[in-house]
């Protein structure tokens, strides 16, 4: 029987590590995903878990103290956002390297400058080349239900990488909602324990991680992490059948909301999703066909599901929370636009930046948008390339 | 136990023969030193900052290292450290893991003094029951001798060279055994290369069999950035404790101990000649850069009897 329960994006989070109780935990507190380490520390100070903390002195810690633990044989888990994230960089690259499943939870927040606390992608974006897989949260529902799928994913013997369970500062992390959680039991079972093949404790066999590696081998390692990417398509899938059926919700690479008969869609991620199904409510109650496709999965890409998915369509809108500064479009309009490309799919797109360092993304600029989708697809207007919208008059 | 320089010599070695650093390389010696230390019995994992060292002892796909083993990254081997001895307890406590395990780190100066520092000040305050072991060398070697924090005053590096404007490095040097002292952590030692290697062995065992944080500063000189006669490398070690520029001590549960005082103490002027880094200090004209070097040995020197001595 699930458990009905009201709580925010980071109190679920702080749930699903307590029930899924890791061995290690280091984090550094930074807004907004300070709470998760919080709430952690107080289960273990109240006995309900007994996790290891480690109160490193930074976020470059957190991650390579993660990094030791996970080596070393350990289910390692941390948590950041921002400008912590980017203090990891480095080390993010070493994590997906030397193949370790370590999870940290992300509560996306912009990156500093000027400084600013609130939402946009802008910095897991920057780290979706570091090897990591991606996976974004609507909701508080979904942040709880990736994070406990992200285990069975990131240590699969077919994928052994590190994982990002991303949820949207404060619209998600701060805001409470209604949330279906699962007995303890149930979660425990289904993420089962971590049984490494190597690791550095292990007394039998000794083990050397982090080698120095140059030309002779440095692009096979590349080219193992490519196809291990390429592995955790299946085992997302996998994981999110099973997680179904002890569940009853569905997850895949991404949600279709109306998009069946759809002419206009707007292509998504996070927590927006929900702000920009509601438009497409109102706007099918005026019999304009409008859907949404909201992605789930970023690393790895799905790339020809989602040209599948949309190679009915009118013309399509994309969604960037994140300035990648090519002058050229964003990270997700720039990998949307090469899928439709691949999939010989000839279909007007517009790539629009919204919701940069938390400015609010309404259902009435999503009206807008697909508005100008079917002026777009009706030839009353030229689509351009892209486009910021909720800027100041 | 008593040091028995035999029975240490005949310890089974854990940095095995075949890896690539210098010949003569101080590095080298003091590592090999410091893992004879390790009850043959106990298991240990070693972590490495980036530097000589590491690329050189870990190219894929050879390990010299007879221990598990972690590189990371340049500046953050004592984090990776103890997240490791975290996972250590975590499992030992599960009873996944039932073997005696100890936790030693390798960095060089740049990874310790530099690039590393607040990654070490953390694992150090936290108190993991760890070592970390600088070799210090004074200088980034491994990118090509440039200078560090822990390069002395007026040594000739490939950022501070010497020229018509200038005689090298300008700072004195950093004192890391005493920023880390003051963590108040149970062990911290200098320590160099030395006759049978009794000082360091001791110290490192010491270091290691403390419970709690541990941290011992090497002093491992490197012929190509110092430019000595290779072979000369016990001598410039020794020329360094008795003219009181490397001293010898231990910071013991916040106790200082001196551990040597030279009969006759050197002047400084011994530990430089040989090297070639500080060839320009004996040109007539530098005359008085020598005699401020020596004031400036003298000022620590007395400093740490005065810490000694409370």
């Amino acid at each position: 029987m699930s458990i009905r329960e009201r709580m925010s994006g980071n109190e679920a989070v702080a749930h699903a590590i307590k029930q899924i109780n890791p061995d290690v935990m280091a984090a550094f507190p930074i807004t907004p995903s300070t709470e998760i380490p919080q709430m952690v520390s107080t289960f273990i100070a109240n006995g309900e878990c007994t996790t290891e903390f480690i109160p490193v002195e930074s976020e470059h810690s957190s991650m390579s103290a993660t990094m030791g633990a996970c080596a070393a044989g350990a289910r390692a888990i941390t948590a950041t956002s921002s400008c912590g994230l980017a203090y990891m960089w480095e080390v993010l690259y070493v994590a997906a390297s030397d193949r370790l499943p370590v999870v940290m939870a992300v509560v996306n927040r912009a990156l500093t400058g000027p400084i600013n606390i609130n939402c946009d992608h802008s910095d897991s974006m920057g780290a979706r080349d570091a090897g990591w897989i991606q996976i974004y949260a609507e909701n508080n529902q979904e942040a709880y239900d990736n994070y406990i799928q992200a285990f069975r994913i990131a240590e699969h013997s077919d994928v052994r990488l590190p994982f990002m369970a991303c949820q949207d500062g404060f619209i998600t992390s701060h805001a409470v909602e209604n949330i279906e959680l699962l007995e303890d039991d149930l979660v425990k079972k289904f993420v089962g324990d971590y049984e490494p093949e190597q690791f550095l404790l292990n007394a039998k066999m000794p083990m050397a991680v982090g080698p120095y590696a140059n030309s002779p081998f440095y692009m096979e390692t590349k080219m193992n992490q490519r196809l291990a990417m390429k592995n955790a398509k299946k085992v997302i899938l996998e994981v999110a059948s099973e997680f179904e059926k002890i569940s009853g919700r569905k997850y895949g690479f991404f949600e279709e909301y109306k998009t069946e008969d759809a002419d206009f869609v707007i292509v998504i991620m996070g927590s927006a999703a929900g702000t920009t199904k509601d438009a497409v409510d109102r706007l099918r109650e005026q019999g304009i066909k409008a859907g949404v496709l909201k992605i789930r999965v970023f690393r790895p890409f799905p790339g020809e599901e989602i040209a599948t998915a949309l190679k009915n369509v009118r013309a399509i809108a994309i969604m960037d929370r994140a300035e990648s500064f090519s002058a050229y479009g964003g990270p997700l309009g720039s990998e949307v636009k090469s899928a439709l490309f691949d999939a010989k799919l000839s279909i007007d797109t517009v790539n629009y930046f919204y919701g940069l360092g938390g400015r609010d993304y309404t259902v009435e600029a999503a009206t807008e948008i697909f508005n100008d989708l079917q002026d777009i697809a009706d030839k009353k207007t030229e689509p351009v390339q892209f486009k910021y919208i909720g800027l100041r008059k | 136990m008593a040091f028995n320089f035999k029975e240490v010599m005949n310890k089974p070695e854990r940095l095995a023969p075949g890896h690539r650093m210098c010949a003569g390389c101080g590095g080298t010696i003091a590592v090999r030193t410091v893992l004879r230390a390790l009850k043959p019995e106990d298991k240990a994992v070693i972590g490495n900052a980036t530097g000589c060292l590491e690329v050189s002892s870990f190219m894929y796909p050879y390990t010299a290292w007879e221990d598990s083993y972690m590189h990371n990254a340049f500046e953050n081997a004592g984090a990776t450290l103890s997240g490791i001895e975290t996972a250590y307890y975590a499992l030992k406590k599960k009873g996944k893991v039932t073997d005696t395990y100890k936790f030693i780190t390798f960095g060089g100066d740049g990874g310790t003094y530099d690039i590393g520092l607040q990654s070490l000040s953390g694992a150090m305050e936290r108190n993991h029951d760890m070592v970390y072991v600088c070799y210090d060398n004074g200088a980034y070697m491994n990118t090509g001798i440039q200078r560090s924090s822990a390069t002395p005053m007026y040594a000739d590096t490939t950022t501070t060279p010497i020229g018509s404007e200038s005689n090298g490095k300008m700072q004195n040097r950093k004192d890391l055994a005493s920023i880390i002292a003051n963590h108040d952590i149970p062990y911290v030692a200098q320590s160099t290369l030395l006759g049978t290697m009794k000082d360091l062995y001791e110290k490192a065992e010491k270091a290691i069999y403390t419970p709690g944080a541990a941290f011992l500063n090497v002093m491992a000189p490197c012929p190509r950035g110092w430019r000595y006669d290779t072979p000369d490398i016990m001598k410039i070690c020794k020329l360094a404790v008795d003219t009181c520029y490397w001293p010898l001590f231990e910071v013991v549960d916040g106790k200082w101990i001196l551990n040597y005082e030279p009969k006759k103490k050197l002047p400084i002027e011994d530990f430089l000649r040989p090297q070639g880094r500080f060839k320009h200090l004996f040109k007539p004209e530098n005359e008085q850069l020598l005699v401020q070097y020596q004031e400036e040995v003298d000022r620590r020197w007395e400093e740490l009897l005065f810490k000694c001595s409370r």
